[in-house]
């Protein structure tokens, strides 16, 4: 791949999106506004993919984006949406961290994830290099995004961009056979069953979903 | 030359005992500050000529350590450090001429006032350890006696307490830092650290030792809490001269040992000065944002613009360690530009603030106001200064800060990953620092010169003496000097940076239309003459236009207010409220700012109350628990004090003993 | 030589011309959009002229640099703006004055224009400084972290040699562009005062930044702010324009019919920058005032992360 040609840019376009839409994640206090940044992730990953699919001519990514494009940025935010809806909480705001920390502390983390993927992968090709430092980034922010909310559901969201990271990861790193991302795409529904079928039987219990009031009921006391 | 400074500085000496004996007559005042001005003048030609003329003599006196001597050397970098020091001299001679006349303790302060000058040169002269060290805490000491000269003010004493031990822990860093560089042969002169080569351990605890040292006295964060304490306390051109100069002597410090001492630096050198200049430079315009006290806003500022020179300092360690020659020398001279910078506009603004002080007997912004009105001329001058300090075209400010600029965009060739890392969060910090700084000077300059007047003071000043405001006027017109002729400075910085990183910037004068080009004519240049130039036609055009062809006429009437006027001038922003949207959206986690409001009930005759709480997180988490722990240590080996006989005799023999041990075991 | 002088004196005429006319155009777009018939294109010069044939009216304890004030905020922001490539790059004085150079002397003209806010000594006018220069202390390093990013990629600061190298097309579509766009157009929504940092029709105090700095201006004081303000609007979208889509700007020493070529798109590109502007205001709240610094805040962190990619890869 020669360096500076279109290709190479769109992709890093497009990664470099798609971290600039994590950081929108961070910044979003309102469900209904997350689930669809969410999509927007989603989409902007099958994006990301197709054109991986078109630029390496592996024609089994275009399978990936679509599951992509059709579970991630339609399915699922269409039944997160509706979860919600259910369990009555769309009408919250909800950080433990306020907005400014957390986007320094994004900020920070895209640093070191930069750093530390081109210092450590120094030989590899520059392409897939700077994909990966971008999709290290997605890793991270959906972490971040994980560890300063409290309602669930955000963590469910964080979550689940973590997972588009680490597919794009693969992607980027030039050859992901079908068969893994089968696996973790249906690893990753079974976790979403999972966790749909606890927050409601949650719900129904405790009558909340916000996790620093169940830390009261777990029984331990600092 | 050398020998000629050593003339004028033994004249300043020997004007202290003579002020003491002259200190009861009235025109004592008048005497000795002319005669400090014109041997500061003489000082500050002695170091033009020895800058330009690329000369350095030296003089060694049989005073101070038998086998030593006292060495003096004027070279480059001691040139230019005596023209900052001796222009911020002179100038606050010049003031002090009209300002002393108001003073109402003339013999506290007269006496001391030669000696710190002299102190001050004297640091800037030497060349052997020793005797900078001597020098050094001749000019705490004369500061200090100065910061407690009204001493009936109990918040002065305080001041001057935190001063003297702030001071004394930067002189045993140097001293430790001077020390290991002189080390067991005890070679305490420059010339004979020069050619010893430290290991690399040693040079960089010298290193952290000097910005420990040099730091503290210099205002770093976060050993600045003397600063704004003690130059608010002392009198208005001695502020000046703390503000102004006394913290460049201690850059001066730093730059001797950091680049002249030490050799060649290790890259990661620059990361620990990066850090604390950036830190530094914000944390001290935001303190400066929260305050209402004319003066000690100044002081936080100066803190502000000490962290700026840092930043251009850890550049040109960078570079230099990097053999980026060139680069070091631009970022070496954004550094030193913007000390020289610094020292005039800053005492202008010390300078004003004392003006104001003896008109209204006011140094609080809330009570002032309106004094454009009174106090034109101050006020004129005031605004340059402001304008200067915020880095605005086309004054001297905004030249050091582009350079500083240029530097930053010249470092992604820099290797290493710390600094590639930390360099893009330093010049945010520093964009930020200069953008708050506009705020902060909006406000210093509306809430006391605009407006309305809130107290009777305020609306009954007048303006200052003419001395102090030749003095003003001085500066500020080197303000603009130094604005757009930019180049004729940063060529007689040349031999500065040619002794220090070993090459110099491209020569800029005799480029067209007195342009200065930083690195190459394609990447970038700025021309301040004509950015001025454009910046009064065009302005001028407006004016004579607009008059001649549309209207000229003017009514005056009472103030719109869209309606609702209010008569009371307390009705008025003050200094709080103006900084109120900055304080909500920096201080809430800075310096953890919270706002109070206490509404009584409907129909209840209690007043409302509004109250900000502001915490110096710095104090409270640093200084208070070591004083705090210093006091209980003390408290508990105080038993010491009360013993009895039989004790005293018990831990006398009980040392004996462990020392007989001692002897026996050694091997 | 005389072509060059020439050049810049047609630039810095262009420039205030079109700045009126681009602003009605906007006023008018966003009537349309709100299904009104809103006032005609050439209105905003009509207001100009009526302003500055009344009489001023000075509040009584104004001082000599409220007097100054509009001719100095009027002179810088006419100074920035001629040196921005409008339809041509390569001006005469472009030398003079670099991007750093031109947000700076923006700089100064808010500088001033919050002293006036502050020298009749209302209290509308406190809000009004206040607010703006916490607007400032943000929108200012936002806007200096995105012209470190476009100086890191071009090499330089001139602007005119900036607008060069995005024009020769050895650019790309790079990520840190992509972020600098972004953030430089965050970032003028913010300096020009519109939605949905504030309101430039109204004259409510709690929606008020920029019209309560300027409530006690009238006459030709008035009518030099407001043309500071419209000039300001062109400088910004001129900006943008020359950066991020500099197809059509005529190189140095160009033929006429690349000249007439330059004038042209440059018309275009304001005409596209207004209608844009229009339907982004109307189709957007206008935020609270405390949550303008998380949206400069934003702006920041772009422009950072911009120059962070190109310090840790020249290709990013």
């Amino acid at each position: 791949m020669v360096r500076g040609s279109l290709s190479f840019d769109v992709a890093h376009l497009l990664a470099g999106s798609l971290v600039l839409v994590s950081f929108m994640q961070l910044y979003q206090d309102r469900l209904y506004a997350l689930l669809n940044i969410y999509a927007l992730h989603a989409l902007v990953l099958a994006a990301s993919v197709a054109w991986q699919a078109f630029v390496q001519d592996a024609p089994h990514l275009y399978l990936t984006a679509i599951i992509a494009l059709v579970f991630k940025a339609i399915v699922i935010p269409t039944a997160l949406h509706r979860i919600i809806v259910r369990l009555g909480i769309h009408r919250e705001i909800e950080t433990v961290v306020g907005v400014g920390p957390a986007m320094l502390l994004g900020m920070g983390l895209v640093a070191l994830s930069m750093v530390v993927m081109l210092r450590v992968t120094a030989e590899a090709d520059p392409l897939a290099r700077e994909d990966l430092a971008f999709a290290l980034s997605v890793v991270l922010l959906g972490l971040l995004m994980m560890v300063t909310r409290r309602n669930a559901v955000s963590q469910v969201v964080g979550f689940m961009s973590l997972e588009n990271g680490l597919v794009l990861a693969a992607t980027g790193a030039k050859g992901m056979p079908l068969v893994v991302e089968i696996s973790v795409a249906f690893s990753v529904l079974i976790a979403f069953i999972v966790i749909g079928i606890f927050l409601f039987r949650i719900r129904e219990r405790f009558d909340t979903v916000d996790v620093q009031a169940l830390d009261r009921f777990r029984g331990e006391r600092r | 030359m050398a020998n000629y400074a050593l003339y004028s500085v033994a004249v300043l000496l020997a004007l202290a005992p003579i002020a003491v004996v002259l200190a009861a007559s009235p025109s004592a005042s008048n005497v000795i500050y002319s005669a400090c001005l014109v041997v500061a003048l003489v000082l500050c030609v002695v170091g033009v000529i020895s800058l330009l003329g690329r000369t350095s003599s030296s003089v060694t006196l049989p005073l101070g350590l038998p086998w030593l001597g006292a060495h003096f050397r004027i070279d480059a970098l001691a040139a230019f450090f005596m023209i900052v020091v001796n222009l911020g001299g002179a100038a606050a001679s010049l003031f002090a001429i009209g300002y002393g006349q108001h003073e109402q303790a003339p013999e506290r302060v007269l006496p001391f006032y030669p000696a710190y000058l002299a102190g001050m040169n004297l640091v800037v002269l030497s060349d052997d350890a020793f005797s900078f060290l001597v020098s050094w805490e001749f000019m705490s000491l004369s500061s200090w006696a100065l910061v407690v000269a009204h001493h009936w003010e109990h918040e002065n004493l305080r001041a001057g307490y935190i001063y003297l031990l702030m001071a004394s822990f930067g002189t045993l860093a140097l001293l430790l830092g001077f020390g290991l560089l002189a080390g067991a042969n005890g070679n305490y002169a420059f010339d004979a650290i020069r050619v010893s080569h430290p290991s690399a351990a040693l040079a960089a605890l010298v290193l952290i030792l000097a910005l420990i040292g040099a730091g503290s006295k210099a205002g770093i964060v976060p050993l600045h809490a003397w600063l704004p304490l003690a130059h608010p306390a002392a009198p208005s051109h001695v502020s000046a001269l703390m503000s102004g100069v006394m913290t460049k002597v201690a850059v001066y410090g730093f730059i001797r040992i950091a680049f002249d001492l030490l050799g060649a630096p290790e890259w990661w050198w620059s990361m620990l000065v990066l850090a604390a200049g950036g830190i530094t430079a914000v944390m001290g315009v935001l303190y400066a944002l929260m305050q209402h006290d004319l003066k000690r806003l100044l002081a936080y500022h100066t803190v502000e613009n000490i962290g700026i020179i840092y930043i251009g300092l850890g550049l040109a360690l960078a570079f230099k360690a990097n053999g980026m020659a060139v680069a070091a020398a631009l970022a070496l001279t954004a550094g030193l530009l913007h000390v020289f910078n610094h020292s005039i506009f800053k005492s202008l603004l010390f300078f004003g603030a004392g003006a104001v002080l003896n008109s209204t007997g006011e140094r609080d912004m809330e009570h002032l106001g309106g004094l454009i009105h009174r106090m034109p001329q101050t006020a004129f001058v005031f605004l340059v200064g402001c304008v200067a300090i915020s880095a605005l075209p086309p004054l001297n400010g905004f030249v050091s800060e582009w350079l500083t600029f240029q530097a930053i965009l010249l470092s992604p060739q820099l290797p290493s990953w710390g600094l590639k890392f930390l360099v893009p969060a330093v010049g945010a910090l520093l964009a930020l620092s200069a953008a708050l700084a506009a705020a902060c000077f909006v406000k210093a300059f509306g809430v006391s010169f605009l407006g309305r007047p809130r107290t009777p003071a305020a609306a009954t000043a007048h303006e200052t003496d003419s001395n102090s405001l030749a003095a003003m006027f001085f500066l500020a017109a080197l303000c603009l000097v130094a604005g757009v002729l930019p180049g004729i400075f940063i060529d007689a910085l040349a031999p500065v940076t040619n002794a220090l990183v070993g090459t110099s910037m491209p020569h800029q004068t005799g480029l067209d239309w007195l342009t200065i080009v930083p690195i190459a004519e394609s990447r970038s240049s700025y021309n301040g003459l004509l950015v001025f130039i454009f910046v009064t036609v065009s302005g001028s055009i407006a004016a004579l236009g607009i008059h001649r062809l549309a209207s000229d006429k003017l009514r005056r009437g009472p103030a719109w207010d869209c309606g609702y006027p209010d008569s009371s001038p307390v009705t008025q922003y003050t200094a709080s409220s103006f900084a109120q949207p900055i304080r909500r959206v920096f201080g809430t986690t800075v310096f953890r700012a919270r706002e109070i409001g206490e509404m009584p009930a409907p129909g209840a005759t209690a007043p409302a109350r509004l109250t900000v709480e502001l915490h110096d997180l710095i104090w409270d988490y640093g200084y208070a628990p070591i004083a705090a722990f210093v006091g209980g240590a003390a408290d508990r080996l105080n038993v010491l004090q009360f013993l009895t006989i039989r004790r005293y005799l018990t831990l006398v023999f009980a040392a004996l003993v462990v020392l007989l041990l001692v002897l026996a075991i050694w091997p | 030589m005389m072509r060059d002088y020439l050049f810049q004196g047609l630039q810095m005429l262009l420039v205030l011309l079109l700045s009126p006319l681009l602003t009605g155009l906007v006023r008018k777009v966003k009537a349309r959009l709100l299904r009104r018939q809103g006032p005609p294109l050439l209105q905003p010069y009509r207001d100009l002229v009526r302003l500055m044939r009344k009489d001023v009216v000075l509040a009584e304890n104004a001082s000599w640099l409220f007097r100054a004030i509009p001719y100095i905020v009027f002179a810088g922001t006419w100074v920035a703006a001629s040196l921005v490539p409008t339809f041509a790059s390569g001006l005469l004085f472009s030398w003079s004055a670099d991007l750093i150079a031109l947000v700076a002397l923006l700089g100064s003209a808010r500088f001033f224009l919050a002293l006036a806010g502050l020298d009749v000594g209302t209290s509308f006018g406190g809000i009004g400084s206040s607010r703006e220069v916490m607007i400032a202390s943000l929108a200012e390093p936002a806007m200096l972290m995105i012209v470190f990013t476009l100086a890191l990629v071009a090499g330089s600061t001139q602007l005119s040699a900036i607008a060069a190298h995005m024009v020769s097309g050895e650019v790309g579509l790079r990520v840190s562009l992509g972020l600098a766009l972004l953030g430089l157009i965050m970032v003028a929504i913010a300096e020009n005062g519109r939605i949905p940092i504030d309101n430039p029709a109204t004259h409510l105090e709690l929606t008020m930044v920029h019209e309560a700095m300027v409530l006690e201006y009238s006459g030709r004081h008035l009518a030099l702010i407001d043309l500071s303000s419209e000039l300001k609007l062109v400088l910004y979208i001129s900006m943008i324009g020359c950066l991020f889509t500099p197809w059509g700007i005529a190189p140095p020493n160009g033929s006429a019919t690349e000249i007439a070529i330059g004038i042209g798109s440059y018309i275009a590109k304001l005409t596209l920058g207004g209608f844009l502007l229009a339907v982004f205001e109307t189709s957007i709240a206008k935020m609270r005032v405390f949550r303008v610094p998380a949206f400069l805040g934003a702006a920041l962190m772009l422009g950072l992360l911009g120059t962070l990619l190109l310090f840790v890869s020249g290709s990013l």
